[in-house]
């Protein structure tokens, strides 16, 4: 049966609460509101005891109305005699008002205002600037070192690294390059047939594979793939106090687990560019010779022709730069990361988006440079 | 569903019964023919040196990993035969706290205690949020509802996550290393507590401990498993164990080494 409540007055000042049955969680149980309007509506109460002989089992259901009554008493300065309480009861919510709340913690569970949340964020990204500063600082320090021979880091850890961002990172490449070819043939060539000139679909892919969309592909794809790799990492490692580990042994972090990443990058980057655009022009060509009537010798020649070692230089110059900034954003944020699960996932979003971020700036800044100096 | 569970005959005051449990990774067996009882309302303690496999024996009793062979029984009940839906209902009634917490990190405190509440119950956003402050409230934490596990500290965080294990009223509460970690009176605290809910709640309640501190503070009975025979070599009151064993290995550990 669920449980029975009933409020007596054994004298004018003494309030009785009189509790029966079975007072679950999972069961419907009477709600203190009669308690409380008792005590708002007769002041002459100075104490609350309760008879709890009745009840035939209890679990958090009790508690919280207990907890409920304690409180009501405590707002109306009531005293409580919790001895008529069952036995267990009395003696947890003993426990449960053993610590006070604590109380002005700062905690507000209310979004602040639109205007403050403005406020908080700008300051937040102000403060962010010369962290971001200093990590390039170190970085650039450990590249000096690594020069002059002196950076300790572990050659084993950097091949496993190169591994990870070059070979493994092919078929993906591999994969989006030959999309791109592809579909950067196709569009062309579309438009060129209109003129009879489908033959510069060649220069159309081999220049745009080279110079741009080669090293933009992999970068973006890099950027998701190794960036949010290197800050998770990172991020994970300074969850478990690896980070810390090292510094407490004299080992430089940025030395020992940043250089080699960023290296591994920058050795790496080159190469993937030159693959993907070299998968690109052979999707070119299978647009060409498939779709629209044009020999594999033809489009050889024309691809020929067409390029220059400045294109290719340029292409690998910005698959470079871009690669420096994937690095440098994984590891940053990685470095930057908090102590717990959420904020390693916040690092691994925040990676990519920087990376992307980053890659396009350094794109539209290269490619307006490279026109201004007519290369 | 009935036609599913398997009932073994068992002490009647026996809550877990484990039945010639032998633990293995893969070929390599962790520990062999475990046979031991754990009462209704006891305290029960799992102990033995380093890399025993306690933490690996407290798995096998909280359902996350199955016995290589063997059977452990929930009042008769054999776990590792009974359909999902049963081992679900024998697993509602368990409440763990981890060696670290293992509080969720992307939740508030009030949220990691209402989780279970919310998928478990149907009481009210009201009646939760009571319950929630109820709970902290029991563990010292009231007021603490709104921090992030990241913006409190380790012992805290081991008070939080006792709060959530006791969030639906577990008849069975398990702790791994409990105070590891604590300071000594942190840990002496906890112990109090632990001892508090059996009293006041009649919890069973079994821990994986070497804290020989609190294992005679505690301990209503204890299992030993050593990690070289890679079986149980006692099982019995502590400090009857400490002062009457007839097993040198078992004095000395009891003894800290110190006979």
């Amino acid at each position: 049966m669920p449980g029975q409540l009933n409020l007596q007055f054994p004298s004018p000042d003494n309030l009785r609460v009189v509790l029966a049955d079975s007072w679950l969680l999972t069961d419907s149980r009477p709600s203190p509101d009669d308690i409380a309007l008792q005590l708002q509506s007769r002041s002459d109460i100075h104490s609350i005891s309760f008879d709890g002989t009745a009840v035939t089992q209890w679990d958090s259901g009790l508690l919280i109305f207990l907890a409920r009554v304690f409180q009501l008493a405590g707002e109306h300065s009531i005293n409580i005699d919790p001895d008529g309480l069952p036995d267990g009861a009395r003696r947890m919510m003993t426990l449960a008002t053993a610590v006070p709340a604590k109380e002005d913690t700062g905690k507000h569970s209310e979004h602040p205002p639109l205007l403050e949340r403005i406020g908080l964020r700008s300051l937040s990204m102000w403060r962010a600037a010369p962290e971001m500063l200093q990590f390039l600082g170190d970085v650039t320090l450990s590249f000096g070192r690594l020069l002059r021979g002196t950076a300790q880091f572990r050659r084993s850890d950097l091949m496993l690294i190169v591994e990870d961002v070059g070979p493994h990172a092919l078929p993906i490449v591999s994969l989006i390059s030959f999309l791109v070819g592809l579909i950067v043939a196709y569009m062309g060539a579309v438009q060129l047939a209109q003129f009879g000139a489908q033959i510069y679909i060649a220069n159309l892919v081999s220049l745009g594979m080279t110079r741009e969309m080669g090293a933009l592909m992999t970068g973006i794809i890099m950027a998701g793939r190794t960036g949010a790799a290197f800050a998770a990492q990172l991020g994970t490692m300074q969850v478990n106090e690896e980070i810390d580990a090292f510094r407490t042994l004299g080992f430089n972090p940025i030395d020992f687990l940043v250089l080699p990443r960023m290296l591994a990058l920058v050795l790496m980057m080159p190469l993937l560019v030159l693959y993907a655009g070299i998968v690109g022009i052979t999707a070119g060509m299978f647009v060409a010779v498939t779709a629209f009537d044009i020999s594999t010798f033809e489009y050889y020649q024309q691809t020929v022709r067409s390029m220059a070692w400045t294109h290719i230089w340029v292409g690998v110059i910005k698959g470079t730069v871009y690669g420096i900034l994937i690095a440098f954003a994984g590891c940053l944020r990685g470095m930057q990361c908090g102590r717990s699960a959420q904020a390693v996932g916040e690092a691994t979003t925040s990676a990519v988006v920087t990376g992307i971020l980053f890659i396009v700036i350094a794109a539209s800044l290269l490619t307006i440079m490279f026109q201004e100096l007519g290369i | 569903m009935e036609a599913t569970t398997v009932l073994y005959e068992t002490d009647p005051d026996a809550h877990i019964s484990v039945q010639d449990l032998t633990m293995a990774y893969g070929d390599f067996v962790i520990q062999r023919d475990l046979n031991f009882t754990i009462r209704r309302g006891d305290i029960f303690i799992i102990m033995g040196g380093s890399g025993c496999g306690k933490s690996t024996l407290l798995r096998h009793l909280i359902g996350l990993k199955a016995p290589a062979s063997g059977r452990v029984l929930y009042d008769g009940i054999s776990y590792w035969e009974s359909s999902p839906a049963d081992q679900q209902r024998i697993k509602r009634g368990f409440g763990m706290s981890f060696q670290s917490g293992a509080l969720w990190s992307s939740l508030t405190l009030a949220e990691n205690v209402a989780l279970p509440l919310g998928e478990y119950t149907d009481l009210t956003a009201a009646d939760i949020a009571e319950v929630v402050s109820l709970k902290l409230s029991l563990v010292g934490l009231s007021g603490f509802e709104e921090f992030y596990p990241s913006e409190i500290s380790g012992g805290m965080q081991k008070r939080a996550a006792l709060a959530r294990a006791i969030a639906l009223d577990p008849a069975i509460l398990f702790f791994d290393e409990p105070s590891a970690g604590l300071d000594p009176i942190s840990s002496r605290r906890l112990d109090d507590l632990i001892l508090e809910l059996r009293v006041s709640l009649g919890t069973t309640i079994v821990v994986v401990t070497h804290e020989l501190a609190s294992i005679f503070t505690i301990a209503d009975n204890v299992v030993f498993l050593d990690a070289e025979t890679r079986t149980m070599i006692a099982t019995g009151n502590p400090k009857t164990l400490r002062d009457e064993s007839p097993d040198p290995r078992v004095r000395r550990f009891l003894n800290r080494g110190e006979i």
